[in-house]
């Protein structure tokens, strides 16, 4: 081998040597030992405080309330939801007590009414419901039922009703379009209630002839949608009469 | 001994010595065991688990407790521009036009709308880090310092973190920010400190209708398997390969 190759490899070796040394002492202490990524970093966010005690610690001392709540439609909400971080009370309960919450707005947050919210979940229209009352003097947070026991066909039927409220038929009472015979009450399935059958039953209110209120839409119950039931493209309990532009 | 031939045999002796030391030391570097799990994880086993999240559209009410919660718990800055998790508003026209508004997050809630009759369909879409299997965030960082855990979490570390902004315009859905004050990434962590302590995550803790399921892919037991054995799921943007480990149940087809 000619003299000039062997000092070539020889300096391309120191060369690389050097490489790895000074690589050695930049590359952090832990990196690339469980991937690309200084190990050590899990530890350092791992340490990170919590805030969020989490619902299993409240229950060790609030277990009364807890209780109250088990049975109650807030009965799947976590005590944080709306008491806000409670890790430091949970640790020190003298010194840091946590947040209650006693505006309307802050009901409203879930409750308010907005129509992007899924159909059937409890909402009121923060401007008519009882205005400035605060929402705790009617309902306890923990067991919000309505004071009023609902005695009617919307003690099984909630989802519906709910529905129904918002919609323009809010007013009309379920026995309008349901027959329900008084055994349904003991035993729902033997006896069912009745349906509305034809297109002639809503016609009583929305055909041209109709001698109700002039507020009502009114169609041609002959030739609208013909062909079609009502209830197949208008859901009764809200019939989304409006989300056909007009022309 | 000649002085000449002397000097050359101290040099040689000089070269081997130090080249000898060079060639340990490159040899203890290649040869160092990794540190035991344990050593940066206590009591936790991270080749145990394999972290994922699902979401029900039909479930989330857009309260945004999530968002909230997840501002106090990991100190994100309170700007209305700084999410590691928040609500989009997706608002469908009778004409076929798609809206979409998040203000503040969706924190202090939404704003009504104008006119209902407009309106074909609408709900609201919690967002966050998709915790992608094949991210392309970690891919872009050009300095190591955002990876995937053993457990499938993506993680910064803000250390190491230059600042680039590479990732956060990798980030096909958006999940990532540079921190106003330390100029790193932020993003979320699946708050990583709270789930190998065997807790939820804090958004997960306070949604009050269970919009949000933590759990984990591999082991069955956990609640969801449960979520996507019940729901039709789709992820976000399946078409970039990404592999999101964040399921959605009932999303509409105008999310993207």
């Amino acid at each position: 081998m000619p003299q000039q190759v062997k000092r070539l490899i020889v300096v391309f070796v120191a060369l690389i040597l050097v490489f790895f040394v000074i690589r050695s002492f930049l590359v952090p202490p832990t990196f690339g030992e469980y991937g690309h990524y200084r190990a050590s970093s899990v530890k350092e966010i791992l340490s990170q405080n919590i805030k969020y005690a989490g619902e299993v610690v409240c229950e060790e001392c609030h277990d009364d309330i807890v209780e109250i709540k088990s049975g109650s439609y807030h009965k799947r909400l976590s005590c944080e939801t709306c008491h806000g971080p409670a890790y430091e009370h949970s640790q020190a309960p003298d010194e840091y007590t946590p947040y209650i919450p006693s505006k309307r707005d802050y009901c409203s947050l879930c409750h308010g009414y907005n129509p992007s919210r899924p159909t059937g979940f409890p909402q009121i229209d923060p401007v008519k419901h009882n205005p400035l009352r605060p929402c705790i003097k009617c309902h306890n947070p923990h067991d919000p039922t309505p004071p009023e026991v609902p005695k009617e066909c919307k003690g099984c039927h909630e989802e519906i009703y709910r529905t129904k409220i918002l919609s323009p038929h809010a007013l009309l009472n379920c026995t309008e379009c349901h027959k329900a015979p008084e055994e349904h009450k003991i035993n729902p399935r033997a006896f069912r209630p009745t349906k509305p059958s034809s297109r002639k039953f809503c016609g009583k209110c929305h055909s041209k002839e109709a001698k109700v209120s002039e507020e009502i839409p009114r169609v041609d119950i002959i030739y609208h949608g013909y062909g079609n039931l009502c209830w197949e493209c208008h859901y009764p309990h809200f019939p989304e009469a409006h989300t056909t532009k007009k022309e | 001994m000649e002085r000449r031939e002397f000097l050359k045999k101290i040099l040689k002796w000089i070269f081997i010595l130090i080249g000898g030391g060079l060639v340990l030391r490159l040899l203890s570097v290649i040869r160092r065991k990794p540190a035991p799990i344990g050593s940066i994880y206590e009591n936790y086993d991270p080749t145990e688990h394999y972290y994922a999240m699902g979401i029900d559209i039909e479930k989330c009410i857009g309260c945004g407790r999530c968002a909230a919660a997840c501002k106090i718990e990991n100190n994100v800055p309170k700007e209305p521009y700084f999410f590691r998790t928040w609500v989009e508003r997706y608002i469908i026209t009778v004409d076929g036009e798609t809206f979409v508004d998040s203000p503040n997050g969706g924190i202090d809630g939404f704003p009504p709308l104008g006119s209902e009759k407009e309106i074909l369909r609408s709900f609201f879409v919690p967002k966050l880090c998709n915790h992608c299997d094949n991210p392309p965030c970690v891919q872009v960082c050009p300095v190591g310092a955002t990876y995937k855990t053993i457990d499938g979490v993506i993680l910064v570390d803000s250390k190491y973190c230059i600042g680039c902004r590479y990732c956060i315009q990798a980030c096909p859905y958006g999940a990532r920010f540079l921190h106003p004050k330390t100029r790193t990434a932020e993003k979320c962590t699946f708050c990583y400190h709270r789930i190998t302590k065997g807790l939820k995550p804090a958004c997960v803790e306070v949604c009050p209708t269970q919009a949000r399921i933590f759990g984990e892919v591999k082991p069955r037991n956990n609640p969801l398997a449960r979520f996507v054995r019940m729901h039709k799921i789709r992820v976000l943007k399946p078409s970039l390969n990404t592999e999101p480990k964040v399921y959605y149940a009932n999303l509409d087809k105008e999310v993207t």
